[in-house]
C-alpha cells in the first residue's frame, strides 16, 4: 500500500522553492509585522530572532506575543507555551496526513525535516502528491525556503516598524487565506469532499461563534475528517 | 545599544524553548501516532478528507473575522482558480480585490 518510490533531489527541491514565490509578499509582510509588535513590546533583537526563527509558526507567536508581559514569571511563560500548543494544535493533524506520503522515507530525514512543516509547505506537497508527485523535495525546499525568508523578513520589521505599518493597504493580509482557497479548489472531486467539508465548516463555525480563538480549526478537521472516514462514494 | 539588541533574558530562553518544544512535538507528534496505528480502510478515507477539512476549518473563522470584504476575496481567489487554474494569479486578484475593497472602504 506505500509507495516505494518516494524520493529526494534537487530539482524537487527547486520546484517547492518555485511554487511558494506567489505567497511570498504574505509570509514577508507577516513576518514583518511580528518584528515590529516584538520591538513594541521590548523584546531585544536577539529574542525576537531566536522566537522567530525556532518556534516558526505565525499565528501563534503573535497569540503568545499578546500574553508576555515584562518582568517574566512561571506563569506568563506556561500561559505562552500553553497558547502556543493550543493555536498550533492543528500541526497533529497537517502530521498525520503527510503518513502515506513521507512513511517510505527514512525517519532520520524526515524527523528533523518535520521541523519545516506548515500549512504552506504541507499544502503544496499535499496538492502536488494528488498529481502523481513522489519527489518529497517538494515539501522540503519550500518548507526551508520559507523558514529562511521568514527568519529575514523579521529584521526590517525589528528595526523600521513604520515601513509594512498596516497590511490590510496591500491586501497583503489576504495573501495566506487566499492562496488557502485556491489550493482547496483542485482537491474536490465530488460529494464526499462536500459533505466532509460541510460538516467541517459547521463545526468550525459553531466552536468559533462559542469559544472562539483556533479550537475551531481542530474541531472543523476532526469532524470533516470523521465524516470523509464513514462515507463511502 | 548594540550590547542590548543581542542580550536575552534567560527567562525568555525558556520561554523561547517551551514554544518551539511544543510545536515541535505537534509537527512530528502526528506523524509519528499514524507511523504506529494500522491504517485501516476507513482510517484513509478519513486521512483523505483531511486537508480540505483542515483549510476549510482554516478559512471560515477567517472570514467570520475578516467580514464581507475578506470573505468576498477568497470568492474571487477560488473562482480565479477555477477558471485559470493558476494559484499565483488567484492570489494576485484576492490581494487586489482587498486593496480595492478597502479603498472604497468596506
Amino acid at each position: 500500500m506505500l509507495d516505494k518510490n518516494v524520493s529526494l533531489s534537487l530539482k524537487g527541491c527547486a520546484q517547492g522553492v518555485l511554487m511558494c514565490v506567489p505567497v511570498l509578499p504574505g509570509v514577508i509582510a507577516l513576518g514583518a509585522v511580528f518584528g515590529t509588535v516584538a520591538a513594541q513590546k521590548g523584546l531585544t533583537f536577539l529574542e525576537t530572532v531566536l522566537m522567530n526563527s525556532l518556534v516558526f509558526a505565525g499565528a501563534s507567536q503573535f497569540v503568545a506575543m499578546e500574553i508576555y508581559n515584562e518582568p517574566l514569571n512561571w506563569g506568563i511563560l506556561i500561559a505562552m507555551v500553553g497558547v502556543t500548543g493550543a493555536v498550533n494544535m492543528r500541526m497533529l493533524l497537517i502530521g498525520a496526513s503527510l503518513r502515506p506520503w513521507l512513511g517510505p522515507v527514512p525517519g532520520y530525514q524526515t524527523y528533523p525535516a518535520l521541523f519545516f512543516l506548515t500549512d504552506l509547505n504541507w499544502l503544496l506537497a499535499l496538492s502536488q502528491y494528488n498529481k502523481g508527485m513522489r519527489d518529497w523535495g517538494i515539501y522540503l525546499g519550500s518548507g526551508v525556503f520559507v523558514w529562511a525568508v521568514w527568519s529575514v523578513s523579521v529584521i526590517p520589521g525589528y528595526f523600521a516598524g513604520s515601513l509594512i505599518s498596516d497590511p490590510k493597504t496591500f491586501g497583503l493580509d489576504v495573501v495566506l487565506p487566499a492562496f488557502f482557497a485556491a489550493l482547496l479548489v483542485p482537491l474536490w472531486k465530488g460529494k464526499r469532499q462536500t459533505v466532509s467539508w460541510l460538516v467541517a465548516g459547521g463545526v468550525a463555525t459553531v466552536t468559533w461563534l462559542l469559544v472562539g480563538g483556533y479550537w475551531s480549526i481542530f474541531t472543523g478537521a476532526i469532524a470533516g475528517a470523521i465524516a470523509g472516514a464513514y462515507l463511502d462514494d | 545599544m548594540i550590547d542590548g539588541a543581542f542580550s536575552a533574558d534567560s527567562m525568555f530562553l525558556f520561554v523561547v524553548l517551551g514554544m518551539t518544544a511544543v510545536t515541535y512535538a505537534l509537527r512530528a507528534g502526528g506523524y509519528w501516532v499514524m507511523g504506529r496505528v494500522p491504517i485501516t480502510p476507513k482510517m484513509r478515507r478519513g486521512l483523505e478528507a483531511l486537508p480540505g477539512a483542515i483549510i476549510v476549518s482554516t478559512i471560515l473563522p477567517i472570514i467570520l473575522q475578516g467580514g464581507l470584504a475578506v470573505g468576498l476575496c477568497l470568492i474571487v481567489a477560488a473562482a480565479a482558480q477555477i477558471r485559470l487554474k493558476k494559484e499565483y494569479i488567484a492570489v494576485f486578484f484576492a490581494a487586489a480585490a482587498a486593496a480595492g475593497l478597502r479603498v472604497v472602504g468596506l
